[in-house]
């Protein structure tokens, strides 16, 4: 932990903030008590931090995008259809895919606590896990999309899921006019995060050529 | 338990405002509470249902006013020390001080990338056949119970839809009390935005929660 860059004027004998004195002595403890191995606490955070995103979820909707056998797949058993792509565990034990109609756009809240399809879209952002957000998005979900600047056609309904239980769900947005010819790569760099709640909508300005 | 975790519907919180190309984390400790948390979870003495239920046992005004982050850490001292790992005076002190609680197993860095990809599945085999079939009517219990449960407030004594059938998962009331073997049929139930909310619900919306089947009965 670094606990030197911090310039209030709060002062502490160790340097440390409040919180971050809390965390160091709990880490320390649960080390020199043989709890946590510190090595595995190191590739806990290098996963999330470096591994696990929502990249992953981004190749599943390109895939199923580009490939119709695998959408159909993909909406019969999400859990199976993750896997094939080496996403799936822990906060993502069961999945389900959302798939957006020009009937019905799907968005996706936890509104008692923050679950969230860690495999695929990796740790949640701070909005998803605060109460304007849960509070909002089952009494008002087109005014929480117009929070993200978003407007949905008129007609098209909008269903939400509340994630009360361990399944997560992913929202697969519908693939954008004039993206035809385009490879899977290339589609998934404009299947953003929100996209995948239902908070967002593929840009295809987003593109990237070589999504590498 | 009616706390403040149980969000959906409550007002006054402001707009939704994200943050334009948010880090993973926002400071050094948050990656810290993250990885204490996995590791310690993976250590066996309590389920994430127990965890939630210390979660959103906090007091409200605290509650409402930590990051997710705080709320964590709050909740990972109080099961910790619940279960005899750690003393509230360690955890001031950071220096151990109690004899030291044999886990049922330690998590090792070279398991963490197949325990985290294995996960830790909740659907348990089915003892008998769900109650409840794809387009059946239901209203959900009104109840308020002190325990856990994974019933929001807004969506009690509402009738509803069952869509889909998921399958018989752990119960997480009973989890949170500490008995993990009770599995319920698990339904996807479908609401009305005017069933939830009237008429200032947004007609051109429903909203699903996953519920387990003893929060149903017939409609």
């Amino acid at each position: 932990m670094s606990g030197h860059h911090h310039d209030h004027d709060h002062t502490h004998d160790n340097h440390y903030t409040p919180i971050e004195a809390r965390v160091k002595a709990l880490e320390t403890l649960m080390v020199e008590k043989g709890y946590v191995d510190p090595s595995a606490l190191d590739a806990i955070v290098e996963t999330y931090e470096t591994k696990v995103g929502p990249r992953n979820g981004a190749r599943i909707v390109a895939r199923a995008w580009t490939d119709p056998a695998y959408a159909e797949r993909l909406k019969a058993d999400g859990t199976a259809a993750v896997a094939e792509m080496g996403y799936g565990g822990r906060g993502g034990e069961h999945i389900v895919a959302c798939f957006n109609t020009p009937e019905e756009h799907n968005l996706i809240v936890c509104t008692l606590c923050s679950c969230y399809p860690w495999p695929v879209l990796g740790l949640p952002p701070v909005w998803y896990k605060s109460p304007p957000y849960r509070a909002k998005a089952v009494i008002d979900p087109r005014g929480t999309l117009a929070d993200f600047g978003v407007s949905l056609p008129e007609g098209q309904r909008i269903r939400v899921w509340d994630s009360t239980a361990e399944t997560r769900f992913l929202v697969i947005p519908m693939r954008p006019a004039g993206t035809e010819g385009w490879s899977e790569e290339k589609l998934a760099s404009i299947v953003s995060r929100d996209s995948m709640i239902g908070t967002g909508l593929p840009r295809i300005e987003d593109a990237v050529e070589d999504a590498r | 338990m009616n706390s403040a975790h149980d969000l959906g519907g409550q007002m006054g919180f402001g707009p939704v405002v994200p943050e334009p190309n948010e880090p993973v984390f926002h400071a050094d400790w948050e990656k810290r509470v993250l990885a204490i948390n996995v590791a310690a979870g993976a250590m066996g003495a309590w389920t994430i249902d127990e965890i939630r239920h210390h979660r959103e046992s906090l007091p409200p005004a605290q509650y409402l006013s930590s990051s997710y982050y705080e709320i964590w850490l709050a909740a990972l001292d109080k099961a910790l020390v619940k279960h005899g790992f750690l003393t509230s005076a360690e955890l001031l002190s950071g220096t151990p001080a109690a004899e030291r609680r044999e886990p049922k197993r330690v998590l090792k860095g070279q398991e963490v990338p197949a325990v985290l990809r294995r996960g830790f599945p909740y659907d348990r085999e089915a003892k008998a056949p769900a109650r409840f079939a794809v387009g059946d009517a239901v209203r959900t219990l009104v109840m308020h119970p002190q325990h856990h449960t994974r019933l929001p407030r807004y969506a009690r004594g509402k009738l509803g839809t069952i869509e889909h059938v998921t399958g018989c998962h752990v119960f997480p009331d009973s989890s949170a009390e500490g008995h993990h073997d009770e599995a319920q049929w698990l339904y996807t139930v479908v609401f009305t935005g005017k069933e939830l909310w009237g008429r200032d619900g947004d007609p051109t919306s429903t909203v699903s929660i996953e519920a387990w089947e003893s929060y149903l009965e017939p409609a």
